[in-house]
């Protein structure tokens, strides 16, 4: 494409234009930035040849340094409000309801059995959980799983307050994500209702 | 069998505790069942051995009455499967088992029915009945009735279609199954149908009364009490709530959900239904207990049920026929301002009715109901009904509705609070002769425990801070009470042990739907966590922790 545009400028009105064109081009592309958009889709986070998503602090032998947390739309204030609407169009809040759980675990506090990175939330969605999470795998198309990722860490307040919603379309009867304190996520050792004896 | 007798009224004709000695009493011996969930349960003793079911693992412990502090004798673990737990509405609670011939029968929240050994411990049969991967689950208490396990589902919150199914007791085999909707060859209605009322007769009402397909997923399960009359050989259940909760998208009477039937034990047939509350609003399940009492009515003696209902009214009904003899409030109610005895039908107040998008204020009661699962008890000595209830009232809005097989189908938002006093808990001693209650006692917390009552005047039940309690069953004066470790939420019962002596024993560890707050650790800034009950439970974690144990008394 930019091959072929500047053969055309070069022709038709030489290499001042062709600076002007530039620098225009560069400005537009860095104000988008800020809200990337992906139109084909993204693939779960195992699959790109990214590091394993790990449950664990402990690791045999010298510790390999995790990799940056993985995860779009954690600071894109569309996706995190359509994650929203997807939370409950999927029956979500079925389960953990507004954040306080009932069901399932509450989603609000700083207790995160299966972590809280957005890889690993990616992947208890997408893969379920034994004590009772439904596997959504092949049931949500990716991208929406990753919107759904990003509103869920926003409901302990995760994500930044200018990204996290800030009004319910529903009788109000949780503070908002926005107006959540970040809950500094803990490891949780199982879930509250798999206590064996 | 957890209710004592086929006509569920859980007296027991001991009567070596009184309430001149009941102060005396004291813990004989405890056990406890390494399980931290909502103990729902009744012990149930057959000659020398008591057995317990354990929540969600299900486990059936057997114990040794004959040999000092009750020891272990064998467990049964059903490994039930693990996802199960996501598809319980309220808590993984298990309501008790039932004893016929030699074997043990409970049912498992993966919705399996289980006969086992009441000797060996040894599993003699295992059905499965429901499928988790449609939203069933099963929590309820079996019934024996001549030789059939009387079985039904639990789902509601889920668009199950919802079951009452008879097993046959030795084999485990299918007997009949009984849907609550659908067509009419389905919820077993043929010619030996008689209902009372007019609305309640017509082909297939089961599917007419709901639009299109939605009675293929519009609840109505069976998780509650069942009653039996062996005279009119007749069996009595209640059907649970209609789904989804938001009662716009299900138009129509919504057949045969938050009803009763009386049915033939050995065929399923249906006799006669009554519906409790025709296109339910509110969560409000018919499934609470039916006590079968012969009552003077109007100078006569009758064959009647006594139904001390979610959407607060204490139904008496004739047993034979269905008809409605009266209907009292037995608690606060803005829902409706009667029943219309002609119609059999709730006079609704529409200004409280939910919507989809709008938030309807003032809801009493709340989905729970006046009262919920916990069972009452009555006592032919003094005439009354112990009825333990809950005082609650909700806010609720009705939102959009999807479907999803296995996944949750409410669409309704709601918060619930104590209703007027602020007490949220309430035992109704009633006379259901002068339909009117003589005494009340109030508590902090909703009474989700059953009671029990005994020959020495006495009734027994728990506080979900903890405190079991004795009452002076024609005052309700408080004579004794005792601190158990966790919220008491199961079904005392009283015993004779091989030594001679009565027992009470009760199995302690909160949860269930009112106190999921502490048994799933849930955040209590979320107003509408657990289906919204734990806005009104918000000061419980600092009342009591979880834990499940059992309690014995007897006199020194």
């Amino acid at each position: 494409m930019r091959l072929r545009f500047r053969r055309r400028a070069d022709r038709r009105t030489g290499g001042l234009a062709l600076a002007l064109l530039l620098a225009a081009v560069a400005s537009a592309l860095s104000a988008c930035e800020r809200e990337e958009r992906n139109f084909r889709g993204i693939p779960r986070a195992a699959s790109t040849g990214m590091p394993p998503v790990r449950q664990t602090e402990l690791q045999p032998g010298p510790p390999v340094r995790n990799a940056p947390a993985y995860g779009p739309y954690q600071e894109n204030a569309y996706g995190v409000s359509q994650g929203k609407t997807l939370y409950n169009q999927f029956n979500c809040s079925g389960c953990h309801f507004q954040g306080g759980g009932g069901i399932g675990p509450p989603l609000m506090d700083a207790d995160w059995i299966y972590g809280s990175r957005p890889e690993n939330v990616f992947e208890s969605i997408t893969e379920g959980r034994p004590n009772g999470m439904p596997s959504y795998g092949g049931k949500i198309v990716n991208d929406q799983v990753w919107q759904l990722v990003a509103y869920v860490r926003s409901m302990s307040g995760l994500l930044r307050k200018d990204v996290a919603p800030g009004r319910s379309d529903d009788m109000q009867v949780r503070p908002q994500e926005q107006s959540t304190d970040k809950a500094k996520p803990v490891q949780s050792a199982i879930p509250k209702s798999a206590e064996l004896p | 069998m957890p209710a004592k007798n086929f006509a569920s009224t859980r007296y027991s004709s001991l009567d070596q505790i009184t309430t001149d000695n009941v102060k005396q009493l004291q813990l004989a011996w405890s056990f406890s069942t390494g399980v931290l969930r909502g103990h729902e349960a009744a012990p149930l003793v057959v000659g020398s051995t008591m057995y317990v079911v354990t929540p969600y693992p299900n486990l059936l412990y057997a114990l040794d009455l004959s040999r000092p502090g009750a020891p272990l004798k064998w467990t049964y673990d059903p490994s039930p499967v693990l996802a199960s737990q996501g598809v319980a509405c309220c808590d993984l609670v298990n309501r008790g088992a039932a004893y016929w011939n030699g074997k043990i029968y409970y049912n498992t929240l993966d919705a399996h029915t289980v006969a086992v050994d009441s000797r060996s411990g040894k599993e003699v049969w295992k059905t499965k009945v429901g499928d988790i991967n449609r939203g069933e689950s099963i929590t309820m208490a079996p019934l024996v009735v001549k030789g059939k396990v009387l079985v039904g589902n639990s789902g509601g919150e889920f668009g199950i279609r919802g079951w009452l199914t008879a097993l046959d007791g030795e084999s485990g085999k299918l007997a009949w199954r009984a849907y609550t909707t659908g067509p009419d060859k389905d919820v077993l209605i043929g010619p030996r149908f008689k209902p009372f009322y007019a609305q309640d007769r017509g082909k297939d009402l089961g599917v007419s009364t709901w639009p299109g397909d939605a009675w293929k997923i519009g609840g109505g399960g069976v998780w509650g009490w069942i009653s039996y009359d062996p005279e009119l050989d007749l069996i009595y259940y209640g059907t649970a709530n209609p789904g989804p909760w938001n009662p716009d998208v299900r138009p129509g009477d919504n057949k045969f959900t938050a009803a009763m039937f009386a049915r033939d034990p050995d065929t399923g047939e249906a006799i006669w239904t009554y519906q409790w509350s025709p296109h339910d609003l509110y969560d409000h399940d018919g499934v609470n207990e039916l006590v079968l009492l012969d009552l003077p009515i109007d100078g006569q003696v009758r064959k009647v049920l006594v139904r001390p209902e979610r959407n607060g009214y204490m139904y008496v009904l004739d047993r034979a026929t269905g008809e409605v003899l009266s209907a009292d409030p037995y608690g606060f109610i803005t829902t409706s301002t009667g029943i219309d005895l002609k119609t059999g039908r709730p006079i609704a107040v529409p200004d409280k009715a939910p919507q989809t998008g709008k938030v309807v204020r003032g809801i009493c009661p709340a989905a729970p109901g006046t009262k919920d699962w916990q069972p009452s008890s009555y006592s032919p000595r003094t005439k009354l009904l112990y009825v333990p209830h809950q005082n609650l009232c909700q806010d609720m809005e009705g939102t959009e509705a999807n479907y999803i097989a296995g996944t949750p189908y409410v669409a309704a938002m709601v918060k619930m609070y104590a209703g007027p006093g602020g007490h949220r808990g309430e035992l109704t001693a009633w006379d259901p002769v002068a339909r009117k209650a003589v005494w009340k006692i109030k508590e902090r917390f909703p009474v989700w425990s059953g009671t029990v009552v005994t020959a020495g005047d006495v009734v027994f039940y728990g506080t979900m801070e903890g405190w079991f309690k004795a009452l002076d069953a024609r005052t309700g004066k408080e004579l004794w009470r005792f601190k158990t470790g966790s919220g008491i939420i199961g079904q005392p019962v009283v015993y004779r042990a091989p030594d001679g002596k009565q027992y009470v024993a009760v199995l302690s560890g909160v949860g269930g739907w009112a106190g999921a707050v502490v048994a799933g650790g849930l955040d209590i800034r979320d107003s509408s966590a657990a289906l919204g009950f734990v806005n009104a439970m918000k000061d419980l974690p600092q009342a009591t922790t979880k834990g499940g144990m059992l309690y014995a008394f007897a006199l020194p």
